[in-house]
């Protein structure tokens, strides 16, 4: 979670609005922020940080584990119009990549921008493709593997 | 969202408009707290939910719909004080 405030300034100047959601209370969380998170991150936590107990919103979005009683890592990227882009759910000892989160959102906001389409790999500057008939059988002609990397 | 006078317990209506569970089943007695199933899909609308929120120093309820018109990245994770 400190990763993503970290890097909050990023994703607002793109402007993304996040929020976090765990089970726990408001009333845990203000503490958490308080007494930890603070410590970690100047001024700590920047965006709002929500309550699911019982878990009701992590089982519509399918993060919730009945046996533990949390939402497991779930990141969910929504769209101005309200649609679901992108999701990516872990289970708990890994965490997550916000650099890679960063990549998406500059991706999908291309696409959105301009129709074209983001191959593998791709980060702003790099070439995009446009989808079309005469793109068919030739994308060998403009793109390779290599350039995903 | 908007900033409330918070008692002990401040119930939170959860997932929105999400009632059809399973419509072999009469709806008597069905509520939220039933709603068990996956719903979010890539490329279709983001359930909408209402949550009570720590926002800037400050409680508040917080609702999806309310960020309609940018992007949002939802976090969800397992716990406070946890360590990754």
């Amino acid at each position: 979670m400190t990763a993503v405030a970290v890097k909050h300034d990023e994703l607002k100047a793109l402007g993304v609005q996040v929020l976090s959601v765990s089970t726990d209370s408001h009333f845990t969380h203000k503490i958490w922020q308080e007494e930890e998170l603070s410590r970690m991150v100047d001024g700590g936590v920047p965006f709002p940080m929500l309550s699911d107990q019982g878990g009701r919103i992590g089982k519509v979005y399918g993060v919730y584990d009945e046996d533990a009683g949390v939402d497991i890592r779930g990141r969910f990227l929504i769209d101005p119009d309200g649609v679901i882009q992108a999701m990516e759910i872990l289970t708990p000892p890994v965490g997550r990549n916000v650099s890679e989160l960063i990549r998406q959102v500059q991706a999908f906001k291309h696409v959105r921008e301009t129709g074209e389409a983001t191959p593998s790999g791709w980060t702003p500057g790099k070439a995009t493709l446009k989808p079309g008939p005469d793109l068919v059988g030739k994308v060998w002609k403009v793109w390779k593997p290599e350039k995903a990397f | 969202m908007t900033e409330e006078q918070q008692p002990c317990v401040q119930p939170s209506k959860g997932p929105i408009g999400i009632s059809e569970i399973d419509d072999s089943e009469p709806s008597q007695g069905r509520n939220n707290q039933e709603v068990s199933k996956m719903l979010a899909r890539v490329g279709k609308p983001a359930p909408d939910f209402e949550a009570n929120a720590y926002v800037d120093g400050k409680f508040k309820t917080v609702k999806l719909s309310d960020f309609k018109g940018q992007w949002v990245t939802l976090c969800f994770y397992p716990g406070d004080f946890t360590f990754v």
